[in-house]
């Protein structure tokens, strides 16, 4: 099929070629181009926040809370600010508005107010020439506090409700609860032939994105605010700053600068934000605030803490009849992202599998921990873990290969879930496909010999979502392109180019759609003075509706120039073909000009050549409260097959290779999909086996650097191949679907159904710590005793 | 403060700093040399690595002052350098990691492509286990490796003149492993 005869007659000219590679009538699209912006991050010529140095800049410096939940009695800043070389001193009292990325849940202040919630909670800033000197300050800076009772343990703050962590909470210390029943799911249990039930921890980790959070900001003497952050949601972020600092946010200007690395980690409006853009404005002066990576750590936003009970009943062929989940959900001392979490929970489920009955009731709560967010995989990576665990202990319990079990329950593409989300293309069955074969599965499953063993998982994730952070008609995705004579076109996004590539995906689609060379093509991105609003980098969303919204504007700018060459030429439109920086003459091969004599006769008829595009979601999602939360216009899907050694002697669990296979509808550039896919595999890898973000009994991080949060080197990682699996999605760009959180999910399931396949022991709570392993394996040969060879296998 | 005296990508940089000032503040504060990153300030994820006499230093963690009379190389010093020796473009490991989508966010890449170069620099073939080992010191948050791997090994493939192997997600369905 063309591109024609997918996307209509809009799509990228080229004649249909049976049996040609899909990618052929494609100049740029599905080709591994190097990214727009390669080579000046690899001169160290990009400029990232903390890059930026402006004259006469101060520094400024957060006063951090020492309780994990105490009332704060007085502040005294009258001797930090007596300090030479101090210019500001701010505290909750002068930043008193709350904000929160959810309008409903605003709890969170930038400097503590009255309160304070965790260890590590923001109490004060200062403004110094230097950062010496702003930390000598924050030393003088005399804060009074009453402790309070605090919360560690999520089952605690479920029932207890005294003292309170938010006072105006009308459910005390619970944050969320979500219900939802989907059927008869008591009546299937107890048709069914078998129920598999049991208990899964998920533990906290964190993003860890090497650079650390940024901000700087000026206001100009006329009153003009610039922040500058490293944040992957500009837009909510000018929303927040507005509203705290009650200014017009026409007055406000948010500037993404070149970001490293995210992850969910920077999707939150930050304390630092609000700070330096007060400082700047107290002082005239701008102010820069960079977090050390204890801050970083502190300030979290990572992976909540699950506790997970799952029941599935199936018939003896494998049918998957119901699943019933109950899930207690830490979500740390504020909301964050939480109410869309706890709703995440539950309704991401529901694929790639079919099963007619589903019930999940996830009970979020305050602890006075670091508040959790998003991260990859925003609240549907914990559920995965446990359904993919228990559905492997199913195939074990009725004798099926664990691959054939997940093949039977797939649940088709074109069809809708069990709580009403609408499924387009699926390639689920490819992946597991791609998989089997890959890592030799049928040859080399269970007959590895004890210590190594191979396992499966699968998943489904959102490609955006349906629900826009606070309720609007707008559009979701918006671009515009301006063209000049000389043959350069820019383009303007919203987008945040996180280190996935956005920047690059834009701009190879306009080239693409326009006929230019990737040279000709400039993007400016994430800018709120320059650029139309895009929501941020979230959801996996960026891809498939700024891709959509720049296909949208390219291609009504390619109308006006076919029009106006057409027109020149006194040929029809339809032989007007714009391809490689040319305009050429499909019948007449001797009549071309180059793309920018094109856009000179365009500019001569039309005017000033620019052109708009936008996407926004078709209404979806369930008919019911919370229904159009984890509604997407696309889900892509990924399996995993992983292969481990485990160690019987020391519990050490090396994970040897991993082969993922993810449909992302169509790679727009595969090498990048491919990275996305390998930098997916390795974070769901290293939660499982080596990292844990936790805090001891005093609310303390339990080790709050990049040394004892131990994120996998060169020589821990495992080898990770990406199979790509394409299923052209109707309504993605070109059929592109997201790529960079979906192949997350299965690797951490895969390794505890590989670990089974190893030495036969079931690992149901996350992290898979070599303590936990050595303990299932004395228990296991306990209840073996004399039924098996004394035989334990070495590494 | 103190007066140094810094060679640094083939200039002498004369300039004041405090005492206790780190090789990476004077690079990134002083001299506006920020393509050497700060990650953690602490030793533990590499991004500061520059080149002290070709080998790689954690610019964090060296004072300023114990840098002088030596020879350092920053990512800015690459490109020129290879200039200088009659070369186009960027440095062959810079295009590597470009072409080979190794740099996703970037900001750990200043310091994974300086080991890079100091490794191919002592051993012009690296193994795929040297490769590793070398780059063991440089914390990558964003690829997985595999990428940066493959640059390095493409690096070596142009070098010798041969075509680079067969990108981990470019083979068709690998046979299982052994
Ligand atoms: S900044 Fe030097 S090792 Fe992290
Ligand atoms: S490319 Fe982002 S940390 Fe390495």
């Amino acid at each position: 099929m063309s591109a024609r005869e997918i996307h209509g007659i809009g799509a990228p000219f080229g004649p249909a070629q049976p049996g040609a590679p899909e990618n052929r009538e494609f100049a740029l699209i599905g080709k591994p181009t190097a990214k727009i912006d390669g080579l000046a991050k690899a001169t160290g010529a990009l400029q990232y926040a903390d890059d930026i140095q402006l004259p006469g800049m101060l520094h400024a410096k957060t006063l951090r809370s020492p309780h994990a939940h105490a009332r704060i009695r007085s502040i005294d800043v009258s001797a930090a600010l007596a300090l030479p070389g101090v210019h500001a001193v701010i505290s909750g009292r002068d930043l008193p508005e709350r904000y929160g990325v959810i309008p409903w849940t605003q709890d969170e202040t930038a400097l503590a107010v009255d309160k304070v919630r965790f260890i590590g909670d923001p109490v004060a800033a200062v403004a110094a020439v230097d950062e010496d000197t702003a930390n000598q300050a924050l030393r003088l800076i005399k804060v009074e506090y009453e402790p309070l009772y605090a919360y560690f343990d999520p089952r605690e703050s479920l029932v207890r409700h005294d003292p309170v962590i938010h006072e105006d909470k009308k459910d005390g210390n619970i944050s969320k609860h979500v219900e939802l029943v989907f059927g008869d799911v008591e009546g299937e249990l107890k048709a069914s032939d078998l129920v598999v039930e049991d208990d899964y921890t998920f533990h906290g980790t964190t993003h860890a994105a090497i650079e650390p959070h940024c901000a700087v900001a000026t206001q100009a003497a006329d009153g003009l605010l610039t922040v500058w952050s490293s944040t992957q949601i500009t837009h909510y972020v000018h929303r927040a700053l507005a509203k705290v600092l009650g200014l017009d946010p026409a007055r406000i200007r948010v500037v993404q600068p070149a970001l490293g690395g995210a992850f969910g980690g920077k999707s939150d409006p930050f304390s630092l934000e609000f700070c330096v853009a007060k400082l700047a404005m107290i002082t005239g002066r701008p102010v820069k605030m960079l977090w050390t990576r204890e801050e970083v750590f502190y300030a979290h936003r990572g992976r909540h803490p699950m506790q997970l009970h799952y029941r599935t009943g199936v018939t003896k062929d494998g049918r998957i009849r119901a699943v019933d989940a109950r899930i207690l959900i830490d979500g740390g001392s504020y909301s964050s992202f939480g109410l869309v979490t706890t709703y995440y929970s539950g309704q991401l489920l529901t694929g790639p599998y079919d099963f007619p009955t589903y019930r999940f009731h996830s009970t979020r709560v305050f602890t006075n921990k670091p508040p959790c967010g998003p991260k990859r995989g925003h609240g549907s990576v914990q559920p995965r873990f446990a359904f993919e665990v228990q559905l492997d202990e199913v195939a074990e319990r009725l004798g099926l290969d664990p691959i054939e079990l997940r093949r039977r329950n797939f649940q088709g593409g074109h069809t809708r879930t069990v709580n009403g989300q609408r499924i387009t293309s699926n390639g689920f069955l490819k992946c597991l496909e791609e998989v089997e074969r890959a890592s030799g599965w049928q040859q080399r499953r269970g007959k590895l010999g004890r210590g190594r063993g191979l396992g499966i998982a699968g998943s489904m994730y959102i490609s955006g979502t349906n629900y826009p952070v606070y309720p609007n008609e707008m559009p979701q995705a918006g671009i515009q392109i301006a063209a000049e004579r000389s043959g350069r076109v820019t383009v303007f996004t919203g987008g945040n180019d996180i280190g996935q590539g956005s920047n690059s995906m834009v701009a190879y689609i306009v080239a693409e759609e326009l006929g230019l060379d990737l040279a000709q093509v400039r993007v400016v991105a994430a800018d709120t003075d320059l650029c139309p609003v895009d929501l941020g980098a979230y959801s996996s969303r960026v891809t498939f509706m700024v891709g959509n919204a720049a296909i949208d504007a390219a291609r009504k700018l390619r109308a006006l120039i076919v029009e106006a060459v057409a027109a020149e030429w006194k040929v029809e439109q339809a032989r007007v073909r714009l391809i490689n920086g040319r305009v050429i003459d499909m019948q007449d091969s001797a009549r071309s000009i180059s793309s920018a004599q094109a856009l000179q006769i365009t500019e001569a008829r039309h005017d000033t050549l620019g052109s708009t595009g936008s996407y926004n979601t078709p209404k979806l999602g369930g008919d019911y409260r919370g229904g159009t939360i984890g509604a997407s216009p696309a889900y892509s899907f990924t399996a995993h097959v992983v292969e481990v050694q485990v160690c019987e002697e020391t519990g050490r669990i090396r994970v040897e290779r991993c082969w993922i296979a993810h449909d992302c509808g169509r790679a727009l550039n595969p090498m990048i999909v491919a990275g996305q896919m390998e930098g997916s595999a390795y974070m769901g890898i290293a939660e499982a086996l080596l990292e844990e973000h936790g805090v001891n009994r005093f609310g303390l991080h339990a080790g709050p650097s990049l040394l004892d949060y131990r994120i996998p080197t060169a020589i821990d990682t495992p080898e990770l191949a990406a199979r790509i699996v394409e299923s052209l999605d109707p309504e993605g760009p070109y059929g592109a679907k997201e790529a960079g959180e979906g192949p997350l999910h299965p690797s951490i399931p895969a390794i505890s159904n590989a670990v089974f396949d190893a030495v036969g022991i079931r690992l149901r709570h996350l992290p898979f710590t070599p303590g936990k392993v050595l303990e299932q394996l004395r228990t296991a040969r306990a209840m073996t005793q004399g039924k098996q060879s004394g035989q334990v296998s070495r590494c | 403060m103190r007066i140094l005296k810094l060679q640094i990508n083939g200039d002498l940089h004369e300039l004041a700093a405090p005492d206790h000032w780190t090789l990476l503040e004077v690079l990134r504060y002083s001299l506006q040399l920020t393509g050497s990153k700060q990650g953690c300030d602490k030793g533990d994820c590499g991004a500061c690595t520059g080149l002290v006499d070709g080998k790689p230093v954690l610019s964090c963690l060296t004072l300023a002052a114990t840098a002088q009379g030596h020879e350092i190389t920053t990512i800015e010093g690459l490109l020129p350098a290879h200039r200088r020796a009659g070369g186009e473009g960027a440095d062959p490991i810079q295009r590597a990691f470009d072409r080979c989508g190794a740099l996703q966010c970037g900001f750990c890449q200043p310091g994974m492509m300086l080991s890079a170069r100091a490794l191919l620099s002592r051993n012009a073939q690296p193994t795929r286990a040297e490769i590793r080992s070398a780059l063991s010191g440089n914390l990558c948050r964003c690829t997985g490796y595999t990428q940066i791997f493959e640059a390095v090994e493409s690096a070596v493939c142009e070098q010798l003149g041969v075509a680079p192997k067969p990108r981990a997600w470019e083979t068709p369905s690998p046979e299982s492993g052994s």
